[in-house]
């Protein structure tokens, strides 16, 4: 096989030998915004809205009835939570909680669903964004039960998609985290171009959004 | 990837005489142009970041060893183990053999434009390795045995019935609905088992950041996310092209593609991975660097621009052509405008000399393009070489035939008396609709008007 490494790497180089540099990458285009955290936090909600998923703005030490609440709305009893999840998120929620310690997928598969947190939210595409911090879990966590239960704080909230990977550059490049962006809840568009929610991600997504810092 | 079965005059015919295909494709077309002029118009931006898209995409071409070694080192320090492939047969049989070490008769695929090209698929077969397509609509064309005929939506020219018939006679027998959500439910119930049990996943990548060595992959189902996590093995095939230098550069990618492509402002899910990580997803990731081709693209100085796409489809949707002939008429992986550049280069422009004229060059499609690739220049620039690689004796001598009569208007005349007599056996309804070979070539998608009963010039001979 180190033929074949060999080998293209001489095509490549022959084909480019007479290419000058180009030069650098003009980079005119938005990485900073000028809106403040209300302004922001009003805007990522309303487009986590668009995309069909349910979100709710609550006081910091309101969550736990949140996500009470939201798994009593889907008829979810057992619910995994990320090994790393704050405890005063569940305190006293009344759920039954499974911590993942390395749960078996086929027992993943049986759970109602599942609570995680957030490490960034963008505003302008009503995204979250997981890195596989403790408090967010493995990536099949938030995969694999039908319904996802996201606490994104107020400050993990910025404008922009540049500033997201920005926060997260650190997390992937010294500590090779994998990133997961997330927009909504799965979905196809393949029968005639008709959105479906759910197809084999979680169908039903809620975004709970703390009011303050916490 | 093989060459076209037959030209795209020709396939284009059978396909156009399809009226549930044109219905199909018109409301597809229309509704994804319109989605995507919304969500682009509401970036202040969209300029700034196609031109930051080129120019990137511009300099990774320009230093694509530096960047590709760079990729393969830092991939083996995250724990992956790199391949080298220069042609389909060289990566296929890298995907058999790591399933073959892991004893697994089935891999389960993310939809992936790379391994369409190199029939992935059709070779773990001859190996007794079965590949299944986990994404919606490329699970449908595989339990059908059809193939795609959009980049992005590979069924768009199936209908709801008609997928539901086809389920009732292979997963879900007794489905009465053809509601998508009911499909899509039947979908979700078969594919489940599938990706508890998988050993081996295989996916393709949308981008591979060559300083961190982290590959990307953009999706809208989970289906992408459960066989790049699921799996304890995973291979990723990439294109030499589809690197960019750094993290950072993302950051117009996946602003650029996801608006391109479905017209959403995000896809549903993006997942980017960094070699092994302990404890979540595969343990063994395997990343085969793929050429097949794109070498030859690349040492092309107008046409090496084709490398620059990110497959959003978007040159599909505007395509006056494309939105009426379909995917299929191109026999090729690479469907519409792109594919009319991209294809011929990949295999030889001998191999599709057609492709490059199916196009009315009006522009549409460099004007959507998230990356600024000037279709329209590099099909003028392969027409030319189809014609000095190809074709052109015909026309050539028809040529010089035709500058011998206009050398002097003696001969001129001549000739039209003698075609305005021939004319009368051919004309039908006020038009010639056939001539006889080897001018049939023109008729074939042409009719042509009859000469006038006096010229331009015997006209003005009787006036003066």
């Amino acid at each position: 096989m180190s033929e074949a490494r060999d080998q293209i790497l001489a095509r490549v180089r022959g084909a480019i030998a007479q290419t000058p540099r180009p030069a650098a990458a003009p980079r005119a285009y938005r990485r900073a915004d000028p809106r403040g955290q209300a302004e922001l936090i009003e805007q990522f909600c309303e487009r986590v809205g668009d995309y069909r998923a349910e979100v709710q703005r609550v006081r910091a030490d309101r969550v736990a009835d949140a996500i009470r609440t939201a798994a009593q709305r889907h008829r979810a009893q057992r619910l995994a939570v990320a090994p790393g999840l704050p405890q005063r998120w569940t305190a006293g929620c009344g759920l039954q909680l499974v911590p993942d310690d390395g749960l078996a997928v086929r027992e993943l598969d049986t759970l109602d669903g599942v609570i995680s947190g957030a490490s960034v939210a963008i505003a302008e595409t009503g995204t979250i964004v997981l890195s596989g911090a403790p408090h967010e879990g493995r990536r099949l966590l938030s995969l694999v039960p039908d319904l996802h239960i996201c606490v994104v704080e107020h400050q993990q909230v910025v404008g922009l998609l540049p500033q997201a990977l920005e926060r997260l550059h650190g997390a992937v490049s010294d500590e090779r985290r994998p990133l997961t962006f997330i927009s909504g809840p799965s979905a196809t568009s393949d029968i005639e171009l008709q959105r479906v929610e759910g197809v084999h991600g979680p169908r039903r997504l809620v975004v709970i959004v703390t009011q303050e810092p916490s | 990837m093989r060459a076209p079965g037959e030209s795209f005059p020709a396939a284009a015919h059978h396909e156009l005489a399809n009226p549930q295909l044109r219905a199909n494709l018109a409301n597809a077309t229309t509704t994804i142009r319109t989605k995507r002029a919304r969500v682009v118009e509401e970036l202040p931006d969209w300029q700034a970041l196609r031109d930051a898209g080129s120019a990137i995409k511009a300099d990774v071409m320009a230093n694509l060893d530096t960047y590709l070694l760079e990729f393969e080192a830092a991939l083996t320090a995250a724990g992956a183990t790199v391949h080298w492939a220069r042609d389909g047969a060289e990566a296929c049989a890298v995907v058999a053999q790591v399933a073959r070490a892991h004893g697994a008769q089935e891999v389960v695929k993310v939809k992936s434009l790379a391994t369409d090209e190199i029939e992935l698929n059709r070779s773990l077969a001859q190996e007794g390795i079965h590949a299944l397509e986990t994404d919606f609509a490329e699970l449908i064309l595989q339990l059908d045995g059809d193939w795609s005929s959009h980049i992005l939506v590979p069924a768009i020219h199936r209908n709801r019935t008609e997928i539901r018939d086809l389920f009732r006679r292979t997963i879900a027998p007794g489905i009465e609905s053809d509601e998508p959500a009911v499909l899509a439910e039947a979908a979700r119930l078969h594919l489940r088992e599938r990706f508890l049990e998988a050993k081996v996943g295989v996916s393709g990548a949308n981008f591979g950041v060559a300083r961190t060595g982290t590959l990307c992959v953009v999706e809208s189902e989970g289906n992408g996310r459960m066989c790049t996590t699921l799996p304890p093995v995973l291979v990723t095939i990439i294109g030499i092209e589809k690197l960019v230098p750094t993290l950072a550069d993302l950051e117009v990618f996946l602003q650029l593609l996801p608006r391109s492509a479905t017209g959403e402002r995000m896809n549903p899910y993006t997942s980017l991975w960094t070699g092994v990580s302990d404890g979540d997803g595969p343990q063994e990731l395997h990343v085969v660097l793929l050429d097949n081709g794109r070498t030859r693209v690349l040492a092309d100085e107008i046409g090496r621009q084709a490398l620059h796409c990110i497959r959003c489809s978007a040159c599909l949707n505007v395509c006056p052509v494309y939105s009426r002939t379909g995917g299929h008429a191109y026999g090729s992986v690479y469907p519409g405008p792109i594919g009319a550049i991209l294809t011929p280069q990949l295999i030889g422009i001998e191999n599709a000399p057609s492709l490059p004229f199916a196009s009315s060059l009006c522009g549409a499609c460099y004007e959507v393009c998230p990356v600024k690739i000037d279709i329209p220049r590099v099909l003028l620039h392969l027409r030319a070489r189809a014609v000095d690689t190809v074709g052109g004796r015909g026309e050539r001598s028809a040529m010089r035939a035709a500058a011998w009569v206009f050398a002097r208007g003696s001969r001129l005349r001549a000739a039209q008396r003698l075609g305005r007599i021939a004319q009368r056996l051919l004309l039908s309804g006020g038009v010639i609709r056939r001539l006889p070979p080897p001018l049939s070539a023109w008729t074939r998608t042409r009719d042509l008007r009859p000469l006038a009963p006096r010229g331009f010039v015997e006209e003005r001979g009787e006036r003066e």
